[in-house]
Protein backbone atom coordinates (compact mmCIF):
# COMPACT_ATOMS: atom_id res chain seq x y z
CA UNK A 1 0.00 0.00 0.00
CA UNK A 2 1.23 3.47 -0.83
CA UNK A 3 2.65 5.44 2.07
CA UNK A 4 2.13 8.94 0.68
CA UNK A 5 -0.75 8.87 -1.80
CA UNK A 6 -3.78 10.84 -0.54
CA UNK A 7 -2.17 11.43 2.87
CA UNK A 8 -1.72 14.74 4.65
CA UNK A 9 2.02 15.17 4.73
CA UNK A 10 3.97 17.28 7.21
CA UNK A 11 7.55 18.03 6.14
CA UNK A 12 10.30 18.86 8.58
CA UNK A 13 13.34 19.63 6.45
CA UNK A 14 16.79 20.52 7.72
CA UNK A 15 19.04 23.37 6.69
CA UNK A 16 22.08 21.08 6.95
CA UNK A 17 20.36 18.11 5.35
CA UNK A 18 17.46 18.18 2.90
CA UNK A 19 15.49 21.47 2.89
CA UNK A 20 11.67 21.54 3.07
CA UNK A 21 10.91 22.71 -0.50
CA UNK A 22 12.99 19.88 -2.04
CA UNK A 23 11.04 17.31 -0.01
CA UNK A 24 7.73 19.00 -0.95
CA UNK A 25 8.47 18.58 -4.65
CA UNK A 26 9.10 14.84 -4.15
CA UNK A 27 6.04 14.27 -1.96
CA UNK A 28 3.79 16.00 -4.49
CA UNK A 29 5.24 13.82 -7.26
CA UNK A 30 4.09 10.78 -5.23
CA UNK A 31 0.52 12.06 -4.82
CA UNK A 32 0.80 13.23 -1.21
CA UNK A 33 -0.85 16.44 -0.07
CA UNK A 34 1.68 18.72 1.63
CA UNK A 35 -0.15 20.49 4.47
CA UNK A 36 2.94 22.03 6.00
CA UNK A 37 6.64 22.27 5.13
CA UNK A 38 9.42 23.84 7.14
CA UNK A 39 13.20 23.83 7.21
CA UNK A 40 14.67 23.52 10.68
CA UNK A 41 18.10 24.39 11.90
CA UNK A 42 19.38 21.96 14.53
CA UNK A 43 22.35 24.08 15.58
CA UNK B 1 12.23 19.27 17.14
CA UNK B 2 11.47 22.97 17.22
CA UNK B 3 8.61 23.76 19.61
CA UNK B 4 6.53 25.61 17.05
CA UNK B 5 6.68 22.62 14.70
CA UNK B 6 5.66 20.24 17.50
CA UNK B 7 2.59 22.38 18.04
CA UNK B 8 1.76 22.26 14.34
CA UNK B 9 2.21 18.49 14.12
CA UNK B 10 -0.11 18.04 17.11
CA UNK B 11 -2.76 20.30 15.53
CA UNK B 12 -2.61 18.47 12.18
CA UNK B 13 -2.96 15.10 13.91
CA UNK B 14 -6.06 16.38 15.74
CA UNK B 15 -7.52 18.00 12.63
CA UNK B 16 -7.02 15.21 10.08
CA UNK B 17 -6.74 12.16 12.34
CA UNK B 18 -3.34 10.67 13.21
CA UNK B 19 -3.87 7.74 10.80
CA UNK B 20 -4.06 10.18 7.85
CA UNK B 21 -0.92 12.14 8.63
CA UNK B 22 2.59 11.21 7.45
CA UNK B 23 5.72 13.08 8.57
CA UNK B 24 8.73 13.25 6.23
CA UNK B 25 12.08 14.36 7.64
CA UNK B 26 15.15 15.80 5.97
CA UNK B 27 17.56 15.63 8.91
CA UNK B 28 21.28 15.55 8.15
CA UNK B 29 22.14 12.66 10.46
CA UNK B 30 20.69 9.57 12.06
CA UNK B 31 20.61 10.90 15.58
CA UNK B 32 18.68 14.06 14.65
CA UNK B 33 16.30 12.03 12.46
CA UNK B 34 15.73 9.58 15.31
CA UNK B 35 14.97 12.35 17.81
CA UNK B 36 12.46 13.99 15.47
CA UNK B 37 10.88 10.59 14.69
CA UNK B 38 10.59 9.80 18.40
CA UNK B 39 8.97 13.19 19.01
CA UNK B 40 6.10 12.54 16.56
CA UNK B 41 5.55 8.94 17.67
CA UNK B 42 6.35 8.48 21.37
CA UNK B 43 6.41 12.13 22.49
CA UNK B 44 9.10 14.77 22.94
CA UNK B 45 12.16 13.02 24.49
CA UNK B 46 13.51 16.36 25.73
CA UNK B 47 10.31 17.08 27.74
CA UNK B 48 10.28 20.66 26.45
CA UNK B 49 7.55 20.96 23.83
CA UNK B 50 3.80 20.49 23.30
CA UNK B 51 4.34 16.81 22.39
CA UNK B 52 5.79 15.89 25.79
CA UNK B 53 3.92 12.80 26.93
CA UNK B 54 1.78 12.77 23.76
CA UNK B 55 2.09 9.46 21.89
CA UNK B 56 0.80 10.33 18.42
CA UNK B 57 2.32 7.21 16.82
CA UNK B 58 2.44 8.95 13.42
CA UNK B 59 3.89 7.29 10.34
CA UNK B 60 7.31 8.88 9.87
CA UNK B 61 10.05 8.43 7.27
CA UNK B 62 13.25 10.17 6.27
CA UNK B 63 13.10 11.37 2.66
CA UNK B 64 16.07 9.15 1.70
CA UNK B 65 14.54 5.88 2.96
CA UNK B 66 13.81 3.39 0.16
CA UNK B 67 10.14 2.87 1.15
CA UNK B 68 9.21 6.47 0.30
CA UNK B 69 11.91 7.03 -2.31
CA UNK B 70 10.22 4.32 -4.42
CA UNK B 71 7.06 6.42 -4.55
CA UNK B 72 8.69 9.64 -5.77
CA UNK B 73 9.07 10.58 -9.42
CA UNK B 74 12.73 9.56 -10.00
CA UNK B 75 13.43 12.68 -12.10
CA UNK B 76 12.22 14.95 -9.30
CA UNK B 77 14.24 13.02 -6.71
CA UNK B 78 17.37 13.23 -8.85
CA UNK B 79 16.89 16.92 -9.32
CA UNK B 80 16.05 17.85 -5.71
CA UNK B 81 17.63 15.29 -3.36
CA UNK B 82 20.28 13.07 -4.93
CA UNK B 83 23.17 15.56 -4.51
CA UNK B 84 22.58 15.84 -0.77
CA UNK B 85 21.88 12.13 -0.40
CA UNK B 86 25.48 11.45 -1.41
CA UNK B 87 26.84 13.24 1.66
CA UNK B 88 24.38 11.76 4.17
CA UNK B 89 25.00 8.55 6.10
CA UNK B 90 21.81 6.95 4.79
CA UNK B 91 22.46 3.56 6.43
CA UNK B 92 22.70 5.19 9.85
CA UNK B 93 19.50 7.17 9.18
CA UNK B 94 17.65 4.00 8.08
CA UNK B 95 18.80 2.15 11.24
CA UNK B 96 17.56 4.91 13.53
CA UNK B 97 14.29 5.44 11.70
CA UNK B 98 13.32 1.80 11.39
CA UNK B 99 13.92 1.07 15.06
CA UNK B 100 11.72 4.01 16.09
CA UNK B 101 9.00 2.97 13.62
CA UNK B 102 9.05 -0.65 14.80
CA UNK B 103 8.65 0.44 18.37
CA UNK B 104 6.22 3.37 18.23
CA UNK B 105 4.33 3.74 14.92
CA UNK B 106 0.67 2.84 15.26
CA UNK B 107 -0.47 3.04 11.64
CA UNK B 108 1.92 0.96 9.53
Amino acid sequence: MAILKDKKVVIIGDRDGIPGPAISACVESAGGEVVFASTECFV
Amino acid sequence: MDLENQKRVKEFAEKYGAENVVVILGAAEGEAAGLAAETVTAGDPTFAGPLTGVQLGLTVYHVCEPEVKDEFDPAVYDDQISMMEMVLDVDDIIDEMSSIRDEYCKYL
